[in-house]
């Protein structure tokens, strides 16, 4: 199992149709056949007019500048591999039970201290937009990690469209609520719907991503879609699903993790090696899609990204804002 | 008349052997498939198969620690005293798969660094009591043999009582390695809770009327 192929380039992917069951190649083959969304590709823009499916092709352009180097992981362990606990807790619950989750038509609902506010179309909030991917790192709480080629735009772009006022401090994302699609809301393992919260500066820092694909392909259920946040210095809670809501506060907002267990995650939960979870270690992570022999990799502060990041925290006690 | 000896030698024992091997059997598989020695195992151990090997001998060990532990109420409840003959094995395999579960996590998750093991074993909690646990558990499975039982005699009985120990470690140390989600270790402890209430319920009853207290563990 060990990942030996060099990175993956976007004309190579198709092969993740073998990892699809036949019923849902068929209903990609279909839904990319009623709005020519195959092969051709679709831009924001394009992507805008139609509705495309999950696994839809995306054009986007490559951001070599801000991806790194190390091969991404596979899409079979992007796609199987998750914590989405609306889909269950289990690793592997996300790609069976978000199967027949309908991530279109979808709306966000933009409010707080913003001028432009109101209910927003996917399609209307991607048509201005031009793809990029990003290859990040993602390093989970749980000190484990992947890298994931997103596809998607800088959260700036789309925040600067709702021109927040200068008492918005924060921003606040709420996930989809839904216990009949999403089973996971039935039981109360944590506080539905998931909130999760960035300060001003953080949301507009250019390395925070609004994810809608992965591997140059409309996210999979499994994955958050149809949009999602990736933030790639903090621990992948941060990095809310399904969005529906974007809120713009003067105080900070209380994420899901934060309630529900507020001395093991606090809201900033940067990548930190020398700040452990009280009950493990965050010194080394296991990088998914390793061979079963391989050694645990060394955890980077800011998961590799304090270069970029860490003048955003300067003066700040980051064993406290944990 | 139905001899019992015989049953258990050569029906009841190699179906429970074999039920108790089989975890072992397909993580075996598993890894054969993951190294790519075979092309694939009913078992996957998908995108990250060290997390899936810890779970997969450490939930065996578990479940077979409560086994053990509900052999006396069975055979109290149902009056058939044979099922103590199962119980050495299932503890056998218990320890096994306890072990196991520590040879995981120390060579495959810990690379054999020795240093970040002991480093683990004193500063996580979790990982301490789940060492208690296996500590404790191996010089019971030492003394597991008919020739140590006659040895020790009644100290043996009051050795074994460790057991009980054991398997509160064990239901704790997993209810602590949990993120979030602990609605399973919660059932093992009320598994334990059940199993250890009717122990004491029947130590309190033998105490307050001795007569009717013919029975030993
Ligand atoms: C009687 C002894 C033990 C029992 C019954 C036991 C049982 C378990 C169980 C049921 C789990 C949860 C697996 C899962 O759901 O993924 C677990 C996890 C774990 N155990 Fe043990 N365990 C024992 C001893 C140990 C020892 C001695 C160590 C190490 C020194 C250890 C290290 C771990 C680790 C690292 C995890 C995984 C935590 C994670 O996934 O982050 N255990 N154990």
């Amino acid at each position: 199992m060990k990942f030996e192929t060099p990175r993956i380039l976007p004309s190579d992917i198709t092969s993740r149709d073998l990892f699809l069951d036949r019923r849902r190649v068929l209903r990609y083959a279909a839904a990319g056949a009623a709005f020519g969304a195959l092969g051709a590709g679709v831009s924001g823009r394009a992507l805008a007019a139609t509705i495309a499916a999950p696994g839809a092709k995306l054009a986007y352009t490559p951001n070599a500048a801000l991806s790194i180097k190390d091969p991404p992981n596979s899409y079979e362990d992007i796609t199987t591999y998750n914590n989405f606990y609306e889909f269950g807790t289990d690793k592997s619950d996300p790609a069976v039970q978000a199967r027949d989750f309908k991530p279109l038509p979808w709306k966000v609902t933009v409010d707080g201290e913003a001028e432009v506010k109101g209910s927003f179309d996917f399609e209307d909030i991607l048509r201005p937009l031009s793809l990029e991917e990003r290859i990040y790192r993602l390093r989970c709480v749980e000190a484990w990690s992947m890298v994931i080629p997103w596809t998607g735009f800088p959260l700036a772009e789309l925040i600067k469209r709702f021109k927040p006022t200068s008492k918005a401090k924060y921003v606040e994302f709420t996930t989809l609520m839904s216990p009949r699609q999403m089973p996971g809301q039935r039981s109360p393992v944590l506080r539905w719907p998931y909130v999760e919260g960035l300060r001003m500066d953080e949301a507009m820092h250019p390395l925070t991503f609004i994810a809608v694909g992965v591997y140059g392909q409309m996210l999979p259920n499994q994955n958050g879609a149809p949009l999602r946040l990736v933030v790639p210095w903090k621990y992948g809670f941060k990095s809310i699903k399904s969005i529906v809501r974007i809120r713009f506060t003067e105080l900070q907002p209380k994420n899901s993790w934060q309630v529900a267990a507020p001395s093991e995650y606090g809201f900033f939960a940067n990548v930190n090696p020398s700040v452990d979870h009280p009950r493990w270690s965050q010194a080394t992570e296991r990088r998914i899609g390793g061979s079963l022999l391989a050694k645990r990799a060394a955890t980077l502060p800011f998961n590799g990204y304090a270069e970029q990041v860490a003048s955003l925290y300067k003066g700040m006690d980051l064993r406290r804002n944990f | 008349m139905l001899n019992v000896t015989a049953l258990y030698r050569f029906g009841i024992k190699p179906i429970v052997f074999a039920a108790c091997a089989a975890p072992a059997a397909l993580m075996t598989l598993g890894i054969l498939a993951a190294v790519g020695k075979i092309p694939s195992s009913p078992m996957d151990l998908g995108a990250d198969p060290v997390d899936r090997l810890l779970h997969a001998c450490g939930i065996p060990a578990l479940n077979m620690l409560l086994i053990t532990l509900l052999v006396t109420p069975a055979r109290m409840l149902t009056g058939w005293s044979h099922l103590l003959r199962l119980r050495r094995m299932l503890g056998l395999f218990a320890a096994f798969y306890a072990l196991a579960h520590f040879v995981v996590y120390a060579w495959l998750d810990q690379g054999l660094d020795l240093a970040a093991v002991g480093a683990d074993i004193i500063k996580r909690p979790y990982i301490t009591i789940g060492m208690l646990a296996l500590l404790l558990l191996v010089p019971l499975a030492i003394t597991s043999t008919n020739r140590m039982m006659r040895r020790l005699g009644r100290r043996w009985q009051k050795l074994h009582k460790l057991v009980y120990l054991v398997v509160l470690l064990g239901v704790w140390h997993y209810w602590w390695q949990v993120k979030k989600d602990i609605r399973e270790p919660l059932l093992y402890f009320a598994i334990f809770g059940v199993l250890m209430a009717f122990r004491a319920y029947r130590a309190f009853r033998v105490k307050s009327a001795p007569a009717t207290a013919p029975e030993r563990t």
